[in-house]
């Protein structure tokens, strides 16, 4: 299985994603450029991920203007056809632009953009810390889609107090039922606001991040 | 022939607009009174080549509903000027 990391003029974690993945969860990692279209090289196995930053400025809404750059048109092809991608903070913004996500990520309810480490969790898993730095991450649905999601298991984590409770102050941001990532339908498009590539390394002090990767089964 | 088409783009009315928020904070400290609330949108001009109006009109909303506005979050007004 290998990664391909597209960059967007903007992205900012699409070095961090590539070392995560190259370098401490040994992956070969293709780094795509964005005016490109060719994912031939790539099948339903292999993980196209969306990293995080500031695709196009974050001009008209994040994610909007990526969602239309012909490489995002094969990504969208790509997830169609069952192949796996993972959207990392602005990558899970350019998703639900793209509606290969429901639900929007609004503007946090403090109106900060907020730099810090987060606990996220879900039944299956331990409390991970997993830090955050998004200016517009509160997930947002209408109710029949949140109860969607809460029917189909599409929660992938929430955030959590340290003992992994989840609490209204475990919440950054201000998201409906503490939403920190979801996934589609069919499972295989995967987007969280958290940056598990900024937690893989034991030099940065915080491996939590491996869990997510491991979670998500893409390690 | 050409016309003007100015698009307002608002967040939902149920959605919680906290830049309006922090802007109605400042204007209580100003101590303006009477303003209740404030949301605050986009305003986008577009400059539209159409042969009428129901033409400029139709292009724009394709661009508003496509692009400018997404329906999850957003509401869009479209409005032409000859």
């Amino acid at each position: 299985m290998k990664f391909g990391v597209v960059v967007f003029p903007g992205s900012n974690c699409d070095r961090d994603m590539q070392d995560a993945l190259q370098n401490d969860l040994n992956k070969e990692v293709v780094m795509l450029w964005h005016k490109d279209k060719d994912l031939s090289a790539f099948n339903a196995e292999d993980c196209i991920v969306l990293p995080g930053g500031f695709s196009y400025g974050d001009y008209l809404r994040c994610g909007a203007i990526a969602r239309f750059s012909p490489m995002m048109q094969s990504v969208i092809e790509f997830a169609n056809k069952g192949g796996k991608v993972l959207g990392v903070c602005n990558g899970f913004q350019i998703l639900c632009e793209s509606h290969l996500l429901p639900g929007a990520l609004l503007a946090n309810s403090n109106q900060k953009f907020i730099c810090q480490n987060t606990y996220i969790a879900n039944p299956s898993t331990a409390t991970l810390k997993i830090p955050i730095a998004h200016g517009e991450g509160r997930f947002y649905g209408d109710s029949k889609l949140i109860e969607e999601l809460e029917s189909n298991g599409q929660i992938l984590f929430r955030y959590t107090d340290e003992k992994g409770n989840v609490t209204e102050n475990g919440n950054p941001n201000g998201s409906l039922n503490n939403i920190a990532g979801i996934k589609n339908k069919n499972g295989n498009v995967f987007g969280m606001m958290p940056h598990p590539e900024r937690a893989t390394s034991f030099i940065l002090g915080n491996t939590d991040g491996v869990k997510v990767f491991e979670y998500l089964q893409l390690v | 022939m050409p016309y003007t088409v100015q698009i307002k783009v608002m967040p939902l009315t149920e959605l919680l607009d906290p830049q309006g928020k922090a802007v109605m904070g400042a204007i209580e400290n100003l101590g303006i009174t009477g303003i209740g609330d404030v949301r605050i949108g986009k305003h986008i001009t577009l400059q539209v080549n159409a042969d009428t109006e129901a033409d400029a009109k139709k292009v724009a909303e394709e661009a508003a509903s496509k692009i400018l506005a997404n329906p999850v979050m957003e509401y869009f007004e479209i409005e032409v000027e000859a």
